[in-house]
């Protein structure tokens, strides 16, 4: 049992009660909610009778159905529409905050609160959504839930669960040029599987992880749920608290001197106890790719798509399912591979550093023209930094088009989708069977900067030859 | 999808019910409900959409299309069901078709807090029981008789010892599974804890 980790502290301090049984209640300091998984919560609230406890600790934006073309309401789709006026009322009638589009905050959720500063070290954070992870990037320990939970934490701010036990993932030494987070993290999914991270909480640690910016920090934490780990998270650091400051819902003056003090005393023992402990070399991390239907099926950029034999038994049968879904061949290469479709933007890779460094690969390159190639901003603020610094310009100079903010792509579910078995290039998460709308759609998870250097192409190509 | 659904309330300890085999590692909520049915604000019209372009692309031969499984409710699964999205569209739509237990190798813990959340108890088995189950389901149908106070599984030719979690197993035999009223018991600690936190003073 871990002990002494941030994780553990960060527990004991919200820790409200013991439940039967072993699992504990547990206060949530920041609630995030948007229009996907919290009509239903609201809805049991109303037939039980019950009133949100603590209005000032849920924040509301809208993310999944944004259409990212023409944002004019009543939405084309008229399910989308219903949904985003479900949340409009829902957050007007119980009196909470409400980014929405047009609000110049509205965005992706787990984009819009480290950037408004409402993530904060130390918190407990929950949302409705696997990719809440991403906010363990600024030490605080947050976790996705489902829309019975996001009931609960409307009703009491408070969930009953379980303890995580710790892994840390330490990782040596600094990621080598051209290389991103997005490699880093695909990398450690692969090392440890895709179900290593059931039951766990991962701590990211090491020099490679205290290199990283604040925003590639979020990408590692946003991606420890497709290892399996619910919660992954980061001490905090000088970066964290540099990042917060002057944000706009960050403590100021007097309250950022006590913040600052607390902050700083936040993090994990030198010798805390962990359940288990991982070390890798992050100099030995390439530009990453996946070939299959999972984020774990993933092989450096020169390497051959692995052959059944070279696969531990366990496996073999999903390699099979994706040789199949993904019509590819073992032994097969990945380079060169064509793609259809390039999508930039998402949770995991679509704040402004991921834009910046995409628009440094396409600044007088123009799309190849088989390709289907469009980056939406992850939050309003971004897209006002982007367009500020002309971002926007070399984008749509190269060819992309330039989208309003939302999930897009990700997940399709705006009328951003593949058709049929369309490859897509995808700075996002999910290489799932479907993932992108179509039915027989193929995702090759990769960084912002390969998707980049592959919309140039028109192939999966070495971004590593783009920027020497 | 069975028409006449209701929705599970009070103690679970015994579930009694035809298997269901569902073969295949890291099966994602996405391939249980895909996105565009998450276009709803209530989860009524779930079930009949359950695994849609899986069992598209099969064409009639999806496990959840078979004539003989159609009145199944204990579903058989292997490592790691239900990953990625936290969607509890996944588990409804399951519960909404007549899913009324799984038992897996592993579940994601997402997944699994959901169906705990909504009265599905999940079970784990090792590999090799699992395996029994479905090359068993392959030829035959598997009448199961769960019985959650000893954890047993029985049936006319296998009989398993089924691992839960103990505070999932006490819940359901409780009939507490509904966690909002028993955190909401604890409101004048909740409300403590509201002011003790530094960060809640910090805006």
């Amino acid at each position: 049992m871990s002990q002494d980790t941030l994780f553990d502290k960060v527990w004991d301090l919200h820790k409200v009660s013991s439940l039967p049984g072993g699992s504990d209640q547990i206060f949530i300091g920041l609630h995030l909610i948007h229009e996907v998984t919290s009509p239903q919560a609201f809805g049991a609230l109303k037939d039980k009778k019950l009133k949100v406890k603590f209005p000032d600790r849920t924040v509301a934006t809208v993310d999944h159905i944004v259409p990212t073309d023409n944002q004019s309401r009543p939405f084309k789709d008229n399910l989308a529409e219903q949904m985003i006026e479900t949340l409009e009322k829902n957050c007007s009638e119980h009196n909470i905050r409400f980014f929405n589009i047009g609000s110049g905050n509205q965005g992706i959720v787990h984009v819009v609160a480290p950037e408004l500063g409402l993530t904060q070290p130390g918190m407990t954070i929950a949302c409705g959504d696997s990719h809440t992870s991403t906010h363990g990037a600024f030490g605080s320990i947050a976790f996705g839930i489902g829309t019975s939970q996001v009931r609960d934490v409307l009703a009491t701010q408070t969930l009953a669960m379980n303890k995580l036990k710790v892994r840390q993932i330490w990782c040596d030494n600094k990621l080598s040029k051209g290389v991103y987070a997005k490699d880093l993290v695909l990398h450690i999914i692969n090392k440890l599987g895709v179900k290593a991270g059931a039951g766990f909480a991962y701590e990211f640690a090491g020099p490679a992880i205290h290199e990283l910016s604040m925003e590639e920090r979020m990408t590692i934490c946003n991606m420890s749920i497709e290892g399996g780990a619910r919660c992954g998270y980061i001490n905090p650091d000088a970066k964290t608290f540099s990042y917060i400051k002057n944000k706009l819902y960050a403590p100021k003056n007097e309250h950022w001197d006590r913040a600052l003090r607390w902050w700083e005393s936040l993090k994990s023992d030198e010798n805390s106890i962990y359940d288990d402990v991982i070390k890798l070399d992050a100099s030995k991390v390439e530009p990453t790719v996946t070939w299959g239907i999972t984020p774990g099926q993933s092989i450096s950029i020169n390497q051959q798509i692995p052959l059944l034999d070279e696969l531990s038994p366990n496996d073999k049968l999903v390699a099979e399912e994706a040789y199949e879904y993904m019509s590819f061949k073992p032994g097969q290469l990945i380079k060169d591979t064509p793609v259809d479709v390039c999508f930039i933007g998402s949770c995991t890779n679509g704040r402004i550093s991921d834009l910046r460094v995409a628009a440094k690969v396409l600044k007088g390159k123009k799309v190849s023209k088989n390709v289907k190639a469009f980056a939406v901003p992850g939050s309003e603020k971004v897209a006002t930094e982007a367009k500020e610094e002309g971002l926007d310009q070399i984008f749509k100079d190269s060819g992309f088009q330039w989208r309003e903010p939302g999930c897009s792509m990700c997940l399709a579910m705006n009328s951003d989708k593949l058709i049929g078995n369309q490859v897509s290039a995808s700075s996002s998460n999910r290489n799932f069977k479907g993932r992108q709308g179509s039915p027989s759609g193929r995702t090759l998870l990769m960084s912002p900067a390969m998707v980049a250097a592959a919309a140039i192409n028109g192939k999966v190509s070495d971004v590593r030859e783009f920027i020497n | 999808m069975k028409s006449d659904f209701t929705p599970p309330i009070g103690k679970i300890s015994n579930i009694h019910g035809q298997c269901i085999s569902l073969i295949g590692n890291d099966i994602d909520t996405d391939r249980i409900i895909p996105a565009r049915f998450l276009k709803c604000v209530n989860f009524d019209s779930l079930g009949e959409s359950v695994f849609e372009d899986d069992r598209k692309t099969l064409k009639g031969k999806h496990p959840f299309d078979l004539e003989e499984n159609k009145n199944a409710s204990i579903l058989v699964v292997n490592s790691n069901f239900g990953c990625g999205s936290s969607r509890e569209h996944a588990p409804q739509a399951l519960m909404r078709w007549g899913i009324k237990a799984i038992i897996g190798e592993s579940f994601a813990d997402i997944f699994y807090s959901n169906c705990i959340a909504i009265g599905i108890p999940c079970f784990t088995l090792p590999k090799k029981s699992i395996e029994e189950i479905q090359n068993y389901c392959n030829n035959q149908s598997l009448l199961l008789e769960i019985d959650l106070k000893n954890s047993l599984a029985k049936s006319k030719d296998l009989n398993f010892n089924l691992e839960i979690k103990e505070s999932s197993k006490k819940m359901f035999l409780s009939g507490e599974w509904d966690a909002t009223a028993k955190l909401l018991e604890k409101s004048s600690l909740v409300e403590r804890k509201y002011k003790e936190l530094p960060y809640v003073k910090f805006i």
